[in-house]
């Protein structure tokens, strides 16, 4: 039992061997053959696919955690919409990486080269676009994080008392009405909790944002060119990684630790308030 | 909804200016209605895409030989993934091993011994943070604790590393399944003078038991599909293992690996082992569901 938290802390302890490098969050080099190790890359490159992932599954999250609570078609259609985020939670994700690079990636290429050709000056979309990229891995994100931002938002939403929907009812409001003025406001902070849930999911993801951002350690704006995370750093390298590389990849596996414990305490704090007040409306 | 607002037209008959109000008011709500129906139905979208691949691309190279066979070397045909299918088992297996003993017994201390104990509520908390890490650190945690002291890659490590995994799923799941015991029955059977540890494993631990077997099977089922803390622990191998202390195969580094090769064949068979993992695990769900919808 005690030992089984202790093992926590060896967990963290092991790549305390940090010593070697001490402030490489900074650089911007993983050039391991010259023992120059920095993760800032890849750094951004969590941050950035992991944001544009909750940007598009937010919407997406919400609609479908609405639909599962309202009534707009019958409870059998519900039922199977239900199984249908289940089973996408249920895929093994190097399924989605392989689903990845044959779907996603052929169709995100065609709209980059869209893009380049069209709207080629906005830096976040400059070219060449690539097949492996930014916008592959967020894509295939989103989905993946969807049944956890439905999961968590359909509660919200569900604890929404319903007295307060009949009242927003009775004083003449429509559906959707009632659905913004005061279903949603009072789910709120569940949603939020979701929403960062999401994002430490997202974050923590591997295989398939590995297989397919392209792992490049060159920073850059725009979403159509290679990138690379944390976790992708790690699986890509540890296998055959020797001497400092280990320490260095124990480094970027405490930062990422270090990043989705705090994405994720701060969803569960969200969570427990909304307990609280809820507790208190009822 | 249309009948409320065609009551109100009535209602509201000789005040054109209201009227036109509430007409565009029921306009957004279908047109809300509708939004909200499509992005849902999108969703469905990717999924009849994964399933529909996975058949038509899976299901050719689906056979016997798929089961017994040693994977094709590079650029060659033929061969099957007997030996990931059987590292897949094992590992799971060892972390299985591990992790539901602990996982059960910490939920029985914290939900049955000191319930409120700062003991308990430290572990709650860390499960919860453990649920919420990556489970690529899984991995590397079962790197530095077994590979790197054992000095090689091993079936043992994968399923450390898949135990790590494991644990806090079956632990939580425990833990709500012993919550859902009746304390009448623990009341009862204290009152026929039962001992705290009789009460446990004849009264309490049965009555739990599909509830905590369904929190096992989705802790399997996560952790058959989990690609990332094997990918430096177990590695992968092209034979069968003759040992659990050597590098293991499993299916989804062979998807992992297969799919990122130039050859046609290995590829279409990352879509078959796909397959193969994703009856598995759905398999594992339903069994899961099951158990627990027989209990209720």
């Amino acid at each position: 039992m005690l030992g089984w938290i202790i093992f926590e802390i060896v967990e963290s302890a092991w790549p305390a061997i940090r010593k070697f490098g001490f402030d490489l969050i900074t650089t911007s080099a993983w050039v391991p053959n010259r023992e120059r190790f920095g993760v800032l890359p890849f750094i951004v490159g969590t941050v950035a696919s992991s944001l544009l992932a909750i940007l598009l599954a937010f919407p997406l999250g919400l609609a479908i955690a609405i639909f599962l609570s309202e009534n707009f078609l019958s409870p059998a259609f519900r039922q199977t919409m239900r199984f249908v985020v289940e089973m996408l939670a249920a895929i093994p994700s190097v399924v989605y990486g392989l689903w990845g690079i044959f779907v996603i990636i052929p169709i995100v290429k065609t709209f980059g080269d869209w893009a380049v050709s069209s709207l080629g000056g906005f830096p976040l979309l400059a070219g060449p676009a690539y097949g492996n990229s930014l916008l592959t891995a967020s894509v295939v994100l989103a989905i993946m994080i969807l049944p956890t931002i439905t999961a968590i938002s359909r509660n919200a939403l569900a604890t929404v008392p319903k007295t307060l929907r009949e009242g927003a009812y009775a004083l003449g409001a429509t559906r959707w009405e009632a659905i913004f003025s005061v279903i949603i406001p009072t789910a709120a902070p569940g949603i939020v909790a979701a929403t960062i849930l999401g994002l430490g999911r997202a974050m923590g993801e591997t295989m398939a944002v590995a297989m397919l951002i392209g792992n490049s350690s060159r920073l850059s704006w725009s979403i159509l060119s290679p990138s690379g995370t944390l976790a992708g750093l790690l699986a890509n390298q540890f296998g055959e990684a020797q001497g400092l590389q280990v320490n260095s990849l124990m480094y970027a596996a405490l930062i990422l630790i270090g990043i989705t414990l705090v994405v994720n305490l701060l969803g569960e704090a969200v969570l427990r308030y909304t307990k609280k007040q809820t507790a208190g409306i009822r | 909804m249309d009948s409320i607002a065609s009551h109100s037209l009535d209602f509201f008959e000789h005040d054109k200016a209201e009227n036109t109000k509430i007409i565009a008011r029921s306009w957004t709500n279908r047109i809300l209605s509708a939004v909200c129906i499509t992005l849902s139905l999108l969703t469905m979208v990717p999924l009849i895409s994964i399933i529909f691949l996975l058949l038509k691309k899976g299901l050719p190279l689906l056979g016997p030989a798929i089961f017994t066979e040693l994977p094709p070397a590079a650029g060659m045909t033929g061969g099957g993934f007997g030996n990931a299918i059987i590292g897949t088992l094992v590992m799971v297996c060892i972390g299985l091993a591990v992790s539901a003993p602990a996982g059960i017994l910490s939920a029985i201390y914290i939900n049955e011994y000191s319930p409120d104990g700062r003991l308990s509520q430290a572990v709650r908390l860390v499960a919860k943070l453990l649920t919420g890490i990556p489970s690529i650190i899984c991995g590397v945690f079962a790197f530095a604790v077994v590979v790197m002291s054992t000095g090689s890659f091993s079936a043992y490590a994968g399923g450390m590393a898949l135990a790590v995994l494991m644990l806090p799923t079956i632990l939580l799941t425990s833990e709500q399944a012993l919550l859902g015991v009746q304390s009448a029955y623990r009341e009862a059977s204290y009152g026929l003078g039962a001992t705290r540890f009789q009460t446990i494993t004849r009264v309490v631990l049965p009555d739990a038991f599909p509830a905590i077997m369904t929190g096992v099977m989705l802790a399997v089922a996560r952790a058959a599909g989990e690609t990332a803390p094997l990918i430096f622990t177990a590695l992968f191998s092209q034979f069968w293992a003759k040992s659990l202390n050597e590098p293991t195969a499993s299916l989804s580094v062979l998807i992992y690996n297969f799919s990122t090769v130039p050859f046609p064949h290995q590829i279409s068979m990352a879509w078959t082992a796909s397959l193969v993992l994703v009856a598995f695990v759905t398999l594992a769900n339903i069994t899961a569901q099951t158990i627990f919808s027989r209990k209720t």
